[in-house]
């Protein structure tokens, strides 16, 4: 199995291609099967090779499987080879590519049945997990960042799918622009590692790196650039406005690459670069302020936002922070803990709302909604095994990440944990806010969305009720020792973590403050849930009609986003325009154009002079005649 | 043989090139300055006649047949020459009905 390590990005790729040629000529049923076979094939080659790496681990070794598969230049005493590493890292993370992407392959092919592009969409999705998957199994950093600047074009290309809108296309280059601010902090990184390692591979970096001391300066200035990386590509305050413009691409897009992979891109980084950053304190510190910062800062965003996709993107951008203050704090496992489980219960979310979306044909306002349970009972049920699960209450998978992280968090600094206890709040609250407005209540749309109103079909709901599974048990895999579990998460990836641990400090907490600390974030929870059902569903307040409170300044801070996009626009946005009119003036067309034209004009203007010899007067032909002959005859005279 | 050259030497040889060069210089003037074609056609029989002589001359007082072998074949390019340029003029003067040189002037920008 070894061996077919190239064979796992390969697959998509043929998809890709062969969609992307055929795709105006195949019928629909034939891009299907071709769209979510090759993703079920990764996927069974996924479970094939984590299998292997399970047998590894538990003889006790490290399962690690390296494949160098070429190598790709070597210019002095540098030397890149295109080659792939799976370890239980990366082989967890295949499982949830290919597994989730599979699941919305799936979905997408009832979803996007009335879409004219919709091979074009298979091939994009197909060449997505192609680079995904370039990006998880690469050896070392230029692999991992082929796949890094790969994703960010797919990503561009899908949200931007339906791009005779204006808007949408402008989200789609939003996003592109942010993550290519980002990549020139992970480039500029690769350049230090380079010099300061002399190689690229992960092996090689992290040996050399381990030796270091704490507070390394050269470690700094790595760590701090990848983490700018990681700003970009994952959301994170400075950058993440990206993320809800983002959700005007079709659902099953913003399911797949803003909820369960791509942004999870910059958390698989740092987690692989563990070493680096637990040398590196400082970034550490920065990583868990900037984390919180966006997980608060987020959730108080999405609370007032009436656009279902929107509040599940600010929620993904609230989770990403969370895990980003779990990087932070050092806990690593309880970061990728949190990837997995977001990936489950964000993807459900997502695919339940669009399915909400489809039955109310193509309506996304959630002031429109209302009493969906009985219509669309699966999709309901789905949803709050869903909305449970993100608000962190036992025994979801969400209660055991989100605790994980946050026990780590008050070790490390108690306000980070009373930060993220309020986020985890608000968390609960919006999501209880946005499942009350859509299924409970009566039904606030009009009479021919009623009409259309239908559960929708299986290759919709068969994911969802896969990923429900997912969330509901995904949390046994890493059950906490403070509850009798045998953490086989941490266990399993104990060798990519080896190094970290044996420099950081080990989790200290008591059982008794773990249990505390539970508790009160599932009471606390479980009270806001509450909350929201006493104000949407007993009182039935539908937002946007109390004026009174939507003059209040919070909720206008909230509703508009924090006025960030203004403040980006106003001063960056409109400086560039400017600037890049002045240099349209006078560089472009004063300078560039009038050389290039000139020349031409030149050209031009000697030619019609010269022209004018060309007159047809025989006898004006045979004077001229006459004038050559003579002057070959002088210069003969002349030289001999 | 010798006494025939003997007579000829009695006119110094440069009476015969600046004799040839006036004719050839008043073909070439003919060829310019004359709009009638056929006057041209005749200036450039002046032209190759004027040749001929100097070629001739120049072989008599040398002694050298050469000469006057290169006379044969310019006698005979002319009269090929001569030829072809009346049929042109006929063509010419077919489709324009005149003779004037000043008339063809199509092959213009």
């Amino acid at each position: 199995m070894k061996d077919l390590i190239w064979l796992l990005p390969l697959i998509p790729l043929i998809g890709f291609v062969i969609l992307g040629l055929l795709r105006k000529r195949l019928p629909k049923t034939l891009i299907s099967i071709i769209g979510c076979g090759t993703i079920l094939v990764s996927f069974l080659l996924s479970c094939g090779i984590f299998n292997q790496v399970y047998q590894l681990r538990s003889q006790g070794g490290d399962g690690v499987l390296l494949q160098q598969v070429f190598n790709w230049f070597t210019v002095g005493n540098l030397s890149i080879d295109i080659g792939f590493l799976v370890d239980p890292l990366s082989a967890v993370m295949l499982l949830i590519i290919t597994g989730v992407g599979f699941l919305i392959h799936l979905y997408s092919v009832a979803y996007m049945s009335h879409d004219e592009g919709f091979g074009k969409y298979f091939s994009y999705l197909n060449l997505f997990i192609f680079f995904m998957l370039l990006l998880v199994l690469g050896s070392n950093y230029l692999v991992m960042f082929i796949g890094w600047e790969g994703v960010g074009l797919c990503s561009y290309l899908l949200i931007g799918f339906w791009f005779k809108k204006t808007s949408y296309a402008k989200a789609a280059k939003k996003a592109f622009v942010m993550n290519r601010i980002g990549d020139l902090g992970f480039l500029i990184a690769m350049f230090f590692i380079l010099v300061n390692f002399g190689s690229l591979e992960y092996n090689t970096v992290f040996s050399q790196a381990s030796a270091l001391s704490s507070g390394d300066s050269t470690l700094l200035v790595i760590t701090l650039l990848l983490f700018i990386a990681a700003i970009g590509k994952s959301a994170q305050i400075p950058l993440f406005t990206w993320l809800p413009d983002a959700m005007a691409g079709p659902t099953p897009v913003s399911a797949l690459i803003h909820a369960a992979t791509m942004v999870t891109a910059g958390i698989y980084m740092i987690a692989r670069s563990n070493i680096m950053f637990t040398l590196s304190p400082v970034t550490m510190e920065i990583i868990a302020i900037i984390g919180v910062a966006t997980a608060l800062i987020a959730a108080f965003i999405a609370i007032t936002q009436n656009d279902i996709k929107k509040v599940l993107a600010y929620s993904t951008v609230s989770q990403l922070g969370y895990m980003f203050l779990g990087l932070g704090v050092g806990a690593f496992t309880g970061a990728f803990f949190h990837v997995i489980t977001h990936a489950f219960f964000k993807a459900l979310l997502f695919l339940g709302a669009g399915s909400v979306i489809h039955g109310m044909s193509d309506e996304q306002d959630m002031r429109s909604m209302g009493g969906l349970k009985k219509y669309m009972p699966k999709t309901f049920i789905t949803m709050l095994v869903g909305t449970i699960a993100i608000a962190g209450i036992p025994p979801l998978s969400g209660f055991f990440s989100k605790d994980e992280i946050l026990a780590y968090a008050y070790q490390a600094n108690p306000i980070f944990w009373v930060l993220g206890f309020i986020a985890a709040l608000c968390t609960a609250f919006y999501m209880f806010r946005l499942l009350y407005l859509t299924f409970y209540g009566n039904f606030r749309g009009s009479q021919q969305q009623r009409d259309h109103l239908h559960e929708s079909p299986w290759q919709m709901t068969i994911p969802l009720i896969v990923l429900a599974l997912l969330a509901f048990f995904g949390g046994a895999i890493n059950l906490p020792a403070a509850l009798h579990g045998n953490h086989w998460l941490a266990e399993f990836l104990s060798p990519v973590f080896a190094q970290t641990n044996a420099v950081a400090a080990p989790f200290a907490l008591s059982h008794a403050t773990e249990y505390v600390l539970m508790a009160a974030s599932s009471i606390g929870a479980l009270v806001m849930a509450f909350i929201a059902y006493t104000k949407y569903v007993k009182k039935s307040a539908i937002p946007g009609t109390d004026d009174a409170a939507s003059e209040r300044t919070l909720y206008k801070l909230s509703y508009h986003k924090l006025y960030v996009d203004e403040c980006y626009d106003a001063l960056i946005v409109r400086p560039l325009d400017k600037l890049s009119t002045v240099f349209h003036q006078f560089i472009e067309r004063s300078g560039i154009d009038a050389l290039v034209d000139g020349i031409g004009g030149i050209f031009g203007s000697s030619g019609k002079g010269i022209r004018l010899l060309q007159s047809g007067y025989v006898g004006f032909y045979l004077f001229m005649m006459v004038l050559g002959v003579v002057a070959f005859m002088l210069y003969g005279l002349l030289t001999i | 043989m010798d006494n025939i050259i003997q007579n000829m030497q009695g006119i110094p040889l440069n009476h015969y090139l600046i004799f040839c060069s006036i004719i050839f210089v008043i073909g070439v003037i003919g060829v310019l300055i004359r709009r009638n074609v056929i006057i041209i056609m005749m200036s450039i029989e002046l032209m190759l006649n004027s040749v001929n002589l100097l070629l001739a001359a120049f072989s008599a007082y040398r002694g050298d047949a050469g000469g006057q072998v290169f006379v044969f074949f310019i006698m005979a390019l002319a009269a090929a020459e001569v030829a072809v340029g009346l049929a042109i003029i006929i063509m010419v003067y077919r489709n324009t009905k005149s003779v004037d040189i000043d008339s063809l002037t199509k092959l213009r920008w």
